[in-house]
């Protein structure tokens, strides 16, 4: 069952197969679903072959970046250290919301994967840090933690393991940023969230100054399956002609379209036919305009790019995007692109954690030329000051919120200048009004 | 956290209200069964700082926001400086660091809902709120209207969050019967 629409036959739902079905929330319920079978398994192997069956699986990261997560697992050594893990539950990159209804309808599934994901690493600690207003996703995993706990498959001899697993629930308080591993690590230790400056990267020192494997939502709770069914298994889903894009993954879809939700396709299924077969296509009487793939951090397709583009890590990276989180964003012939991506820069000018003067000052220059050009206020040097300033924060910060503010700009004015130049036109007799720019161009 | 120019021209925070809340009297929130419960918190992490964000929340939780006093309360507890816990406090926005309307109402109006429609979700909740502008408290104390950055709901757009309760699919035209189902 999908939700909030019925599954379409072209899906694979196994992440979401018990979407809207209130009983999978339960512990009978879950239990009652094949759930904890392959953490009772998992608990009684050595941490080795665990890492190895994941690495063999093909699992990449489903936070954005798509490391693989086999190879993530595999820097945690059996070192005799305090090792923790975390579960990075802050989704709040726009256009992704897919973690959010994984821990409101299977918040064991996620549970079972953070506990067999601890013991993988070597850990007997796990923090799931889930975003502040993720209320009810909250209320769900700590019901489902407490009710492991009272059910001995997490606490000092886990499913009679003899293992120590320990799983605490940890609310955040509003930052995106702290979707960023190490601002996330700093949040947890009640700092602000600032991403740290890396190396040292997270598996040498991370929470709490020891190394920490962290991983997303939809990563952990994939790997229960990929334990009790095989990493054969898992390779069935995708691509034959791409090996390195494996599995299944939950896209979500918002904007303008039919049917936003989630849907969960095999990697390596067209873009065409998931918008318009699986999603319903635009609104009536209406035409797709431009798509933002992967989370508003990635490059903006035009409809013709998106139509063409294949939907796993390579497939998007040849259409000159990035699969990111997979959260699809549709606008519509409607949609003035600048005021949109006025409004983008102006999430990450208000995220940003403005450690990096590139950052803190370029995000917010940006969002002041983008809104004057919304405006109608806007120069023709304006255009050339946007692309400096967004070359000027790309590569050069501690973490890439600012290049994911310069990214939407730059794509925008590559595929979409004549919406930028309008607008420009729209309004010849600020020429005459002065600033600095147009001071210093005179 | 920096707060970007506003396309609206409103504040993206609770503005301060008028009044001397910062010479309320303060009953200690951390006695008793909340203690307790700090006790548990504590337990489950290395440091005692890791308890600083559930701490706070438990403040806020009790007493409608992060006063100061409350702060001076868990500084004491946790064995930070009030100083280092303001700056942890303003760095994230769902710590109220002045008291707010009774019904706190964050409007999501980031990109993905902007095309759906969210900024005219937002014009009907301060017309029927009659809070005059965002970040402002009602004249009766019971609403503060705010703009918040994407809720993690943007397929259900456009979502409002109205203290602890998650609206999806809220209209321009929905949202008078969403007020009146509040007290
Ligand atoms: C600014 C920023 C925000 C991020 N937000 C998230 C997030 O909300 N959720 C998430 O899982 N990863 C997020 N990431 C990616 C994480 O840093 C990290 O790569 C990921 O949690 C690793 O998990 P994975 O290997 O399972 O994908 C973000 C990264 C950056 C730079
Ligand atoms: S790039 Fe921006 S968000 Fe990232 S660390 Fe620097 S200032 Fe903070
Ligand atoms: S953009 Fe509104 S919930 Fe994500």
């Amino acid at each position: 069952m999908g939700y909030p629409h019925p599954s379409h036959p072209r899906e694979t739902p196994i992440l979401s197969k018990y979407f809207g079905d209130a009983e999978a929330r339960t512990l009978e319920g879950w239990r009652a679903r094949g759930g904890y079978e392959a953490l009772q398994k998992a608990l009684f192997t050595d941490p080795q072959e665990l890492q190895t069956i994941v690495k063999d699986s093909g699992l990449r990261g489903r936070g954005g970046a798509g490391f693989p997560t086999g190879m993530k697992w595999s820097f945690m050594k059996p070192d005799g250290k305090t090792h923790y893990l975390c579960c990075n539950a802050d989704e709040s990159e726009p256009g992704t919301f897919k973690d959010r209804e994984i821990m409101r309808w299977t918040p064991h599934g996620l549970v079972e994967g953070v506990a067999l994901a601890a013991h993988a690493i070597y850990a007997q600690t796990a923090y799931i840090y889930i975003r502040g207003e993720f209320t009810e996703p909250y209320a769900r995993v700590t019901a489902a933690v407490e009710e492991a706990y009272a059910a001995g498959i997490l606490g000092a001899n886990a499913m009679g393991s003899g293992k120590q697993v320990d799983v605490h629930v940890h609310r955040g308080a509003g930052a995106y940023i702290c979707g960023e591993e190490t601002a996330l690590m700093n949040s947890l230790e009640g700092r602000r969230g600032n991403p740290r400056i890396k190396p040292p990267f997270p598996a040498v020192a991370g929470l709490f100054g020891k190394p920490t494997t962290i991983n997303n939502v939809e990563t952990l709770t994939t790997v229960p399956y990929i334990i009790k069914n095989g990493a054969e298994w898992y390779k069935q889903f995708g691509r034959p002609d791409n090996p390195k894009s494996i599995g299944t993954k939950l896209f979500s879809v918002c904007g303008n379209i039919t049917r936003p939700g989630n849907y969960e396709v095999a990697l390596g299924f067209p873009f065409k036919d998931f918008l318009y077969d699986l999603c319903g296509g635009p609104l009536p009487g209406r035409e797709i305009k431009a798509v933002i793939p992967g989370g508003s951090s990635v490059p903006i397709l035009t409809r013709e790019e998106a139509e063409g583009a294949i939907m796993d890590y390579e497939g998007m990276v040849a259409a000159g995007t990035m699969l990111g989180s997979g959260g699809a964003i549709v606008f519509d012939d409607r949609q003035c692109m600048v005021r949109q991506i006025a409004r983008l820069t102006r999430f990450y000018a208000h995220e940003s954690c403005a450690q990096c003067s590139q950052c803190r000052e370029g995000t917010a220059w940006i969002t002041r030329i983008m809104e004057r050009i919304r405006d109608g206020e806007g120069t023709a040097e304006d255009l050339d000051t946007l692309v400096s300033i967004a070359d000027g924060m790309s590569g050069k910060t501690i973490c890439v919120l600012s290049d994911s503010c310069a990214t939407p700009v730059m794509s925008g004015l590559k595929k979409f200048r004549h919406e930028f130049e309008a607008k420009i036109a729209a309004n010849p007799a600020m020429v005459t009004v002065p600033g600095a720019l147009r001071a210093s161009a005179a | 956290m920096s707060h970007g120019p506003s396309a609206s021209g409103g504040a993206l925070v609770a503005a301060p209200p008028h009044g001397h809340h910062h010479d309320e009297p303060h009953e200690p929130v951390f006695v008793g069964e909340a203690r307790t419960q700090l006790d548990t918190i504590l337990s489950r992490y290395p440091t005692k700082q890791a308890a600083l964000l559930p701490a706070l929340w438990m403040l806020q939780d009790a007493r409608g926001w992060v006063s100061d006093k409350g702060i001076e309360e868990i500084a004491a507890l946790l064995a930070i400086t009030p100083a280092y816990i303001k700056g942890v406090v303003s760095f994230y926005t769902m710590y109220h660091q002045h008291p707010v309307g009774r019904h706190f109402i964050q409007v999501c109006t980031t990109t993905p809902c902007n095309v759906c429609g969210a900024e005219d979700v937002v014009k009907s909740f301060l017309e029927h709120t009659g809070c005059g502008d965002l970040g402002l408290t009602s004249a009766d104390g019971r609403f503060t209207v705010i703009e918040v950055e994407c809720l993690g709901a943007c397929g259900f757009a456009t979502p409002v969050m109205i203290n602890n309760d998650f609206i999806e699919s809220v209209t321009p035209e929905s949202v008078p019967r969403i007020l009146a189902e509040l007290k």
